[in-house]
């Protein structure tokens, strides 16, 4: 069968809505498109029947109560709620957030903000695979410590923290704990009691729901976890987020939650052998290149490696039918390398030089092995012409010498 | 972000890839940036003695496509200049004839360094070898 050009391998960007979401979706946009809110008429009543219909969808998939599920914008939004939520609503127990430098730019920005409204933030450094450490986990919690937030699987590197353990230290300590789960709840198993988490964020682009709807997981026993709400209007949501409620996207949410609960186990097998096929043939054709992160402890549809010696956007340019990411300075708006990587303390230069590979749903072993084929190719030519390569090979260490910086 | 046809062509069929021998006294070798910065270039020039003339040059960048692009050019337009014609040459030629975008700027200032570094690096041994001859400021000092 001929491939299908471009290859997308970009899934932790974001993933296609799955034919059967949409299909679900579509009586919600014309004959069932009444306001959720509205609570005198069966057209209100078929949006709240359908949109609590998604509710215990989303809940199955997460091992929470319907009642615990929060709407919103997307993971962005959640995550702004539920971390300034939190410390506004805390203020008086204490100032103080835990979170660890590697995260989403959506806990990391929402954090700095908090900073300079007088909150304290602990930015937990990570190992080289990684991972936070936990002692260091346990020794940052102080008196004044309300909240922990940290991501379950990570967006560049795919490596699943030890939520579990940060879950156990949080309650043991009696400080809320609030995860970023986007990447993570839907691809490999989550459940919130299990883990002790009190607040999780999901979205449905990742897992084969539309763009622009999201969820937070608000923890209503033991504790029950109170927020500030950061939108006000009608008193939506248990009065945590008003706005009127984007009902197809929900039901979208729903479906694509409850596909992923059912088929998880299946999809994730195919996904580990895609991206151990992957990772083979690349190894096989090159030496030199690195995987990112912990390969134990890892998100089963992520890939995240570097090829020493060459730079990651001159790589993506020459595979330009290929759709993935890399930490390379200059494929971000803000002309820094993957901060991330750069936490791994690897070297800003195999920072420049890393493709990350994000497998899904459709994903094929044709696409994997042209997408290895193509890229072995690429660095071999790239190599050739590069200073780094040809210095290497003539023994010189490139940490020790002088460069010229610029 | 999308590229000039330009820069594809060069990043495809780059002109003039590979080394010399450093250590020959008619080679210039310039080596600028640095790997955390994300971009390398060796520019090589090889002059011939009698005449004052680039015969060769030669060039390895590990960069993004704009980098490889400008020091691929600078390469191309190196043949046949004189040592002073070279050095005359302009980050913002190489940023008009390959139409970089502002982000890619940096690129064009790179492949300049490279050639002045390579043409020191040749008159620093010509001078050694007893000839005289001034060093010149690279573009990334030129406020």
């Amino acid at each position: 069968m001929a491939i299908k050009l471009p290859i997308y391998m970009d899934y932790h960007a974001t993933t296609p809505v799955d034919p059967r979401v949409v299909e679900a979706m579509l009586p919600y946009f014309t004959e069932h498109f009444g306001n959720a809110a509205s609570r005198n008429h069966p057209f209100g009543w078929e949006a709240e029947e359908a949109v609590d219909k998604a509710r215990k969808q989303i809940a199955d998939l997460i091992g929470a109560n319907a009642k615990e599920i929060v709407f919103t914008s997307g993971a962005t939004e959640s995550n702004n709620l539920a971390i300034k939520g939190v410390a506004e609503m805390y203020r008086e127990k204490g100032n103080h957030i835990i979170t660890a430098v590697t995260e989403h730019k959506a806990v990391i920005d929402t954090c700095k903000s908090l900073e300079k409204d007088g909150y304290r933030v602990t930015y937990l450094q990570v190992r080289k695979d990684g991972l936070i450490d936990l002692d260091e986990l346990r020794s940052a919690i102080t008196d004044k410590t309300i909240l922990i937030s940290i991501m379950t699987a990570n967006n560049e590197i795919g490596v699943v923290q030890p939520i579990a353990e940060i879950g156990a230290i949080a309650k043991e300590k009696g400080v809320l704990f609030h995860t970023d789960a986007v990447q993570a709840a839907g691809k490999i198993p989550f459940n919130v009691n299990e883990l002790k988490v009190d607040l999780a964020s999901l979205t449905a682009h990742k897992i084969y729901g539309p763009k622009g709807v999201g969820a937070l997981y608000v923890r209503r026993r033991n504790p029950r976890v109170l927020l500030a709400p950061q939108i006000d209007g009608g008193g939506h949501e248990r009065g945590m987020r008003s706005g009127t409620l984007n009902v197809p996207g929900i039901v979208g949410f729903g479906k694509a939650a409850e596909l992923c609960r059912l088929e998880m186990a299946q999809e994730s097998e195919r996904m580990k052998a895609l991206v151990a096929r992957l990772n083979k043939r690349l190894h096989d054709g090159l030496d030199e290149i690195y995987i990112n992160g912990s390969t134990e402890h890892r998100l089963p549809h992520n890939l995240n490696i570097s090829f020493a010696y060459v730079e990651g956007e001159s790589l993506l340019m020459g595979i330009n039918d290929v759709a993935v990411s890399s930490g390379s300075a200059c494929t971000s708006a803000s002309l820094e390398p993957s901060y991330v990587l750069k936490a791994l303390g690897a070297g800003d230069d195999l920072a420049h030089s890393s493709i990350r590979f994000g497998l899904g749903r459709w994903s094929t072993e044709e696409e994997v092995d042209y997408v290895a084929d193509k890229l072995i190719r690429v660095v071999t030519k790239l190599r050739e012409m590069s200073p780094l390569y040809e210095l290497a090979k003539e023994g010189v260490d490139l940490s020790t010498m002088q460069w010229e910086v610029h | 972000m999308a590229y000039s046809n330009k820069v594809i062509d060069h990043y495809e069929n780059p002109r003039n890839v590979g080394s010399m021998p450093k250590e020959d006294p008619n080679v210039g070798t310039g080596l600028v940036g640095a790997p955390e910065c994300g971009d390398v270039m060796k520019l090589q020039v090889k002059v011939n003695p009698d005449t004052g003339v680039i015969d060769d040059a030669k060039f390895k960048t590990f960069g993004c496509g704009s980098a490889i692009a400008s020091s691929s050019l600078a390469t191309e337009w190196l043949k046949g200049k004189t040592v002073d014609e070279a050095l005359a040459i302009k980050n913002t030629d190489i940023v008009t004839e390959l139409s970089l975008p502002p982000v890619k700027i940096h690129c064009s200032v790179l492949a300049e360094d490279a050639i002045k570094a390579a043409i020191n690096d040749y008159k620093k041994k010509q001078s050694v070898a007893g000839k005289g001859a001034s060093v010149v400021e690279p573009a990334s000092l030129r406020s």
